[in-house]
């Protein structure tokens, strides 16, 4: 595959690492030369990756590398200033938030953003928002769809809810949840709108070693029985070097390094951008 | 499984509390009048206490609920005003049934209102920030300025309308034939309606208002809108359209305030445009805000307190102004603290249970 940009044809670095399952299949998320600027700083410069259709991929590197960004970028919080994003198949050039999530990409945030005056459940109900439709007239009047959708909205979000067993939260302002129970809220959430891709911003910041390794297992297991694809920002070493397929580093905005755990553990770049950093543990 | 029943039958008799409220004011009333027991002056008072209180739910839709300031909410109430006025002297011929003609006329200026909310929100709801409240505080007096110039007649040849901005033009001009009435007198405002608003209309309109958003806040659109109030950025995340949602909730908001203006302007015989202005819209935001953001049944309890006030305390004189402050403060603490709100959520249980009670009992004395 060629890129036209800035006149030239530019080839696209072929250091994606698919899982070899998902070679056959067309990846879930390609991006090209992505890259923004902030007042002239390159917060992503240059960015270029390949997820596969049921990858686990982690993206990695030091505070203020530019990986939040990254994510803002691929949700068009922020609209690039440079490259291509194609999802599925499809160029999200000009897309809004809005569209992004309807063609399939959901996340979670770094500081973590809940209806916080909504109830667990109500949190769940507006993940299903494009899922679940039925006009506002039918909503005010209490028309026959209502209560049929509105069912349907209880079914599903409980449904969701059961993946990190929060049935019994249901009802609990989301506000008031407990710390980590508010992180897997945020991810049951995205799950609600069916993405083919999720986005995951440092899920495990705040849990405890034991939410942690339940979170590790659970992360799998929704991309086993949801067959999606899972990218996730991660400082916890052992979460990321334990489930995902293929890491990428960033570091300053660029990346230095992708591959395999194994290869990334090895690789001098990775070991320099972490020195003194004390982030990257075993 | 018993914790989860008894917070949905929570959240049902929290929800309907503020339907059992209206109703039982309204009989109260309705006896003290039959019995003699309301004076003059109270009795005067109802149907504006009506309207301020539909004002104030609207407004609490769009401030508490949507989490956007509007500060010329007075102006969609006089756009509602003046409209259904027109409408009600229009068709008083066609309807002679005076409650089908208020019904019509507060469907009117329903209408109108829903589209000048609609109109506004067009540009503004789009963009982030507190524009709302600069571009409706213009509004409010963009509309008493126009209203101002308006000169209105209707004769059998339908309505004759003209905008007089140079002062120049009066009724007169309109050139109605024999029969025709004059309706808006420019800055005199309506001069000459048929009174037709009524206490019971007032607490129906109020009933409605309660149903359309205390519905509306339960269903799909209405989380949209306190989820992009939550968070925008959340909302937009899980592909929740802003503009749209929040469009909605406007539209619905001003179709209220419009409504509770054409019940106040067919109270008066005559009604200036100055009687709806930046005062007016404060004043609604006052009740919203003491009775607490996103709280209906504060708003109503506000509402009416805070306009019953000035009038019961004629006779204090000099103490008016120190016993009307006290009552804000009152009023504020009691809608907005958790406690008060949990007293009354039991006062409530209590009477649930002495029904609950009640009920069985007759039920089985039929049986046997
Ligand atoms: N909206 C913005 N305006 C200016 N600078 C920004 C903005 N967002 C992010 N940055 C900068 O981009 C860099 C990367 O930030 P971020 O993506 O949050 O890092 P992290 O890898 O820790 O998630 C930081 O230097 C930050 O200051
Ligand atoms: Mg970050």
């Amino acid at each position: 595959m060629k890129v036209f940009e800035k006149g030239k044809m530019v080839p696209v670095p072929s250091t994606s690492i698919i899982p070899e399952r998902d070679l056959g299949k067309p990846p879930v998320l390609e991006c090209v030369h992505l890259g923004i600027e902030f007042g002239g700083l390159k917060a992503v410069d240059d960015f270029n990756l390949t997820v596969g259709k049921t990858e686990i991929a982690g993206l990695i590197g030091p505070n203020g590398a530019g990986k939040t960004t990254v994510f803002n970028l691929l949700t068009k919080v922020y609209t690039p200033t440079h490259g291509t994003i194609m999802l599925d198949g499809h160029d999200t050039t000009g897309k809004s938030t809005v569209q992004i999530s309807k063609m399939g990409i959901a996340r979670t945030f770094q500081n973590i953003r809940l209806f916080n005056n909504m109830t667990v459940e109500e949190n769940v109900r507006v993940g299903l928002h494009n899922r679940i439709k039925y006009s506002t007239a039918e909503g005010i009047f209490r028309l026959p769809r209502f209560w049929t959708h509105e069912k349907e909205f209880h079914e599903r979000a409980m449904e969701l809810l059961s993946i990190f067993d929060m049935q019994d939260m249901a009802n609990i302002k989301a506000g008031n949840l407990p710390y980590g129970a508010q992180r897997r809220l945020e991810i049951v959430r995205a799950l609600a709108t069916n993405p083919k891709l999720l986005l995951l911003d440092e899920p495990a910041a705040g849990m405890n070693p034991n939410e942690t390794a339940e979170l590790m297992e659970n992360i799998v297991k929704i991309r086993d029985s949801f067959k999606i694809a899972v990218l996730l920002i991660e400082h916890d070493m052992k979460l990321v070097m334990g489930i995902c397929e293929g890491i990428c580093v960033l570091n300053f905005g660029r990346i230095i390094a992708k591959g395999t755990a194994e290869e990334i553990q090895n690789n001098p770049e990775v070991i320099k951008a972490y020195l003194g950093n004390n982030s990257m543990e075993e | 499984m018993k914790k989860l029943q008894k917070s949905n039958l929570q959240s049902v008799s929290g929800s309907a509390l503020p339907y059992i409220v209206v109703v039982a004011a309204f009989f109260i009333v309705t006896l003290l009048q039959k019995s003699g027991n309301l004076e003059q002056h109270m009795q005067g008072m109802l149907v504006p206490v009506c309207c301020y209180i539909v004002m104030a739910l609207s407004l609490n839709l769009t401030v508490g609920i949507m989490g956007e300031l509007s500060i010329g909410h007075a102006g969609f109430m006089s756009l509602g005003a003046f409209s259904g006025v027109v409408a009600s002297q229009s068709l008083i011929d066609a309807v002679p049934n005076t409650a089908l003609r208020l019904a019509l006329s507060i469907a009117c200026g329903a209408c109108v209102a829903a589209v000048g909310g609609f109109l506004i929100g067009l540009p503004v709801l789009r963009l982030r920030g507190d524009y709302l409240a600069i571009v409706t505080l213009a509004f409010g007096e963009i509309i008493r300025d126009i209203i101002t110039c308006l000169i209105v007649g209707h004769d059998k040849n339908g309505l004759h309308i003209l905008f007089n901005f140079r002062g120049t033009k009066t009724v007169a001009d309109l050139e109605l034939v024999e029969g025709g009435l004059p309706i808006i007198k420019g800055a005199q405002g309506a001069i000459g309606t048929t009174k037709i608003s009524s206490f019971g209309a007032g607490v129906i309109l109020i009933l409605i208002a309660l149903f359309i958003i205390l519905n509306f806040i339960k269903s799909r659109t209405g989380r949209a809108v306190i989820a992009i109030r939550d968070n925008r950025i959340a909302a937009e995340s899980v592909g929740v359209e802003v503009m749209k949602n929040k469009m909605i909730a406007f539209v619905i908001s001003t179709t209220l305030a419009g409504a509770a203006g054409a019940l106040y302007g067919l109270n008066y015989t005559s009604l200036a445009a100055d009687k709806f202005d930046f005062n007016k819209s404060i004043l609604v935001l006052v009740f919203v805000v003491l009775g607490g953001l996103g709280n209906m049944l504060g708003s109503i309890i506000s509402a009416t307190v805070l306009t019953l006030l000035p009038e019961v305390l004629r006779g204090f004189d000099q103490y008016r102004m120190l016993i009307y402050a006290i009552v804000l403060i009152l009023v504020m603490l009691a809608t907005n603290s958790p406690k008060m709100k949990a007293l009354l959520q039991k006062l409530l249980q209590d009477v649930k249970t002495l029904l609950f009670k009640a009920v069985p009992k007759r039920k089985s004395e039929g049986e046997v």
